[in-house]
C-alpha cells in the first residue's frame, strides 16, 4: 500500500515536471480545449435561458372563455369540470361578471368615464373561464373542444386566444430548438477536434521521449507507471481549460452585459443568463473542471495505448 | 534457473529463422559467455529472456516462470527480476548518474530513505563514487558502462543479462567492466554474457556457448573462444 502511494505520488510529480516543460507543446491543445469548453458552458447557460424564455411565454398564453348569462350555475360547473379533465390543461379558473368587473375597473383605473360607462349599462361584461395549457402546442385541443356546438351554446362570444400570437410564439419557440441543436453540434465537433489535437499533442510528447519510454519498459515499469505522467499532464489542461472557461463566460455575460447596458440581447435573455451563471457557479466550475479532466484523461489513454503494447507475436 | 526448450525464432518479415531449436540450460550462479559473429542470433536470445521477443516455437522457463503463461501485465514484474546490460548504455539522457540509478528503484515504488541508502552502495560496486550529480553526457564510454551495470544490479537481481557490453569500449575499460561482472557473478548472480570479444573469452575460462547461423554449435565448459 504504501508503495502504491510512493508509486501514485512520483506519477503525479513527474506528470506536472512535464506539463511544465512541454508547455510550449501543451499550448496548442489548452487552446481547443478552451473553446470545446466554452462552447458546452455557453450552451448550457443559454440553453436555461431559452427555457426561461419559453416558459415565460407560455405562462402568458392562455383561452378566455366567455359566458352567455343565460348560463346556470350546474352548467358552469359541469363546463368547468370538463375543462380541468382535458389533457394537458394546468389551470382552470372562473371568474364571475361581477369579478370581472372588478378587474376590468382595476386595469382601467385611470379613466373614470370608461368605468361609469360600463356600471351605468348594468355590467355588460360576461362571467369568463380562464384556461391555461402545458405548452403552447396543447392550445389546439383546448380549440376543438370549445368549437363543440353544445359548448358553443354557453358561450356569448367566441373564445379569445392569447395565443393569437401563437405564429410568433411558435417562431420563437422553433428558433430556441434550433440553436439549442446548433449548440449540441457545434459542442459534438469541438468534443471530438480537441480530443484530436490532445491525441496529437501527446503522441508527439511520446515520440520524443519514445527512447527514455522503451528504457522504461525494459526496466520493467508498468504500463500504468509510463502512461501515468501523460495521464496527469492531459488532466492538468484540462484543469486549466475548465478555469479559463469559465472566466470567458464570466466576462461574455457579466462584464459585456454590464458594459451594453442591455438586459437581452436578440432573444437571449442576458439578465437572466448572468443570473443562471451566478446561483450555479460552484456546479458550473465543477462541471468544466469534470469534463476537461475526463477529456484529458480519455485522450491520452488512447493516445498512449499504441506505444505501451506488449509483442505479441 | 534459465530454461530454453528448443527454442525457434523468425521474424515475421525476415525470410530465415534468428534462432532454430536452441535448448539450452543455465543453473543458478553460473557465468556464462554467448559467443558468435554478428547475426548469430546472440541479441535476439538476450531479447526472447527479457520477453522483448516472443519465441515462434519452443519452451523458456526462467526462475521458474514459464514464460508461456506470462500474462502481458505479469511482464514488468519478470523484468524487475532480470538486470539487463546494454552494448549503447540506454541511459536517460536528462538524469544525473544518482537519479539514473535511482530510477530503477523508483519504478518498483522504493522510498526515498531506501534509494538514499541503496544507491551509493551500488556506486561503491562499480568505482563511480563521486560521480553521482554527473550527467551521462560527462562520463567516458566505460563509467556509462559502469552506470547501466548499477542500474541493472541495484534491484539484486538473480540473473544479469549483457548484451555485448563492451562492444563500444576500448580493452581497458571493457576489461574494467568484465571484472565488475565477476564480482556480481561471486555475489551469487547469474550472469549471461554475450560478446564476440576473443580476449575476455580466453582470458575468463568460463563456459562459452557458441552460436552459429542461430544454432548452438558448441557449449564447453571453462573454454576459449573458437568460432
Amino acid at each position: 500500500m504504501k508503495r502504491r502511494l510512493i508509486t501514485l505520488r512520483r506519477i503525479i510529480h513527474a506528470g506536472i515536471v512535464n506539463f511544465i516543460r512541454n508547455f510550449s507543446l501543451s499550448v496548442a491543445a489548452i487552446a481547443v480545449m478552451v473553446v470545446t469548453l466554452t462552447i458546452v458552458l455557453f450552451s448550457i447557460i443559454t440553453n436555461a435561458a431559452f427555457g426561461n424564455t419559453i416558459t415565460q411565454i407560455t405562462n402568458k398564453i392562455g383561452v378566455s372563455v366567455y359566458l352567455s348569462n343565460s348560463v346556470s350555475q350546474t352548467q358552469t360547473q359541469n363546463l368547468l369540470h370538463e375543462l380541468k379533465s382535458l389533457p394537458n390543461v394546468k389551470t382552470v379558473k372562473y371568474q364571475s361578471q361581477a369579478q370581472v368587473l372588478a378587474s376590468y375597473e382595476a386595469q382601467n383605473a385611470g379613466n373614470q368615464n370608461l368605468i361609469t360607462g360600463a356600471e351605468e349599462i348594468n355590467n355588460p361584461l360576461p362571467a369568463t373561464i380562464l384556461i391555461q395549457p402545458d405548452n403552447l402546442n396543447y392550445i389546439k385541443n383546448i380549440k376543438s373542444f370549445l368549437t363543440q356546438p353544445n359548448v358553443v351554446k354557453l358561450q356569448s362570444d367566441p373564445p379569445s386566444y392569447s395565443g393569437n400570437q401563437e405564429a410568433a410564439i411558435n417562431k420563437i419557440t422553433r428558433a430556441t430548438d434550433i440553436l439549442r441543436e446548433i449548440g449540441i453540434t457545434t459542442v459534438i465537433v469541438f468534443a471530438i477536434i480537441s480530443a484530436l489535437i490532445i491525441f496529437n499533442t501527446i503522441q508527439m510528447a511520446i515520440f520524443n521521449r519514445r527512447d527514455e519510454i522503451q528504457i522504461m519498459r525494459l526496466l520493467g515499469a508498468t504500463t500504468w507507471y509510463i502512461r501515468g505522467p501523460f495521464v496527469v499532464e492531459s488532466m492538468a489542461y484540462g484543469i486549466i481549460s475548465g478555469v479559463l472557461s469559465v472566466s470567458i463566460i464570466y466576462f461574455l455575460f457579466v462584464v459585456s452585459s454590464n458594459a451594453l447596458g442591455a438586459s437581452s440581447l436578440g432573444i437571449l435573455d442576458i439578465s437572466y443568463a448572468n443570473n443562471y451563471f451566478d446561483n450555479h457557479f460552484w456546479i458550473l466550475l465543477t462541471m468544466q473542471l469534470v469534463l476537461g479532466i475526463v477529456l484529458g484523461a480519455i485522450s491520452s489513454t488512447i493516445a498512449t495505448r499504441r506505444y505501451l503494447k506488449f509483442k505479441t507475436k | 534457473m534459465i530454461l530454453l526448450d528448443r527454442v525457434t525464432k523468425k521474424y515475421p518479415k525476415s525470410e530465415g529463422e534468428a534462432l532454430h531449436r536452441i535448448t539450452l540450460h543455465v543453473d543458478p550462479k553460473e557465468f556464462v559467455i554467448v559467443i558468435g559473429q554478428s547475426g548469430a542470433g546472440k541479441t535476439t536470445l538476450l531479447r526472447l529472456l527479457t520477453r522483448e521477443e516472443r519465441p515462434t516455437t519452443g519452451k523458456i522457463i526462467i526462475g521458474g516462470i514459464d514464460y508461456d503463461k506470462l500474462k502481458d501485465s505479469d511482464i514488468p514484474q519478470l523484468r524487475r527480476k532480470i538486470g539487463v546490460v546494454f552494448q549503447d548504455f540506454k541511459l536517460l539522457p536528462n538524469k544525473t548518474v544518482f537519479e539514473n540509478i535511482a530510477f530503477a528503484l523508483e519504478i518498483v515504488g522504493a522510498s526515498n530513505h531506501e534509494i538514499r541508502s541503496t544507491v551509493p552502495k551500488v556506486l561503491n560496486i562499480v568505482n563511480l563514487r563521486g560521480k553521482e550529480n554527473n550527467m551521462p553526457r560527462e562520463l567516458s564510454g566505460g563509467e556509462q558502462q559502469r552506470v547501466a551495470i548499477a542500474r541493472a544490479i541495484v534491484r539484486q537481481p538473480r540473473i544479469l543479462v549483457a548484451d555485448e557490453p563492451t562492444g563500444n569500449l576500448d580493452p581497458k575499460h571493457a576489461w574494467d567492466i568484465i571484472k565488475i561482472l565477476e564480482k556480481i557473478n561471486r555475489y551469487g548472480t547469474t550472469v549471461l554474457l554475450t560478446t564476440h570479444n576473443q580476449e575476455i573469452v580466453n582470458k575468463l575460462k568460463r563456459r562459452v556457448v557458441t552460436l552459429q547461423g542461430g544454432k548452438v554449435t558448441s557449449d564447453r565448459a571453462r573454454a576459449g573462444y573458437k568460432v
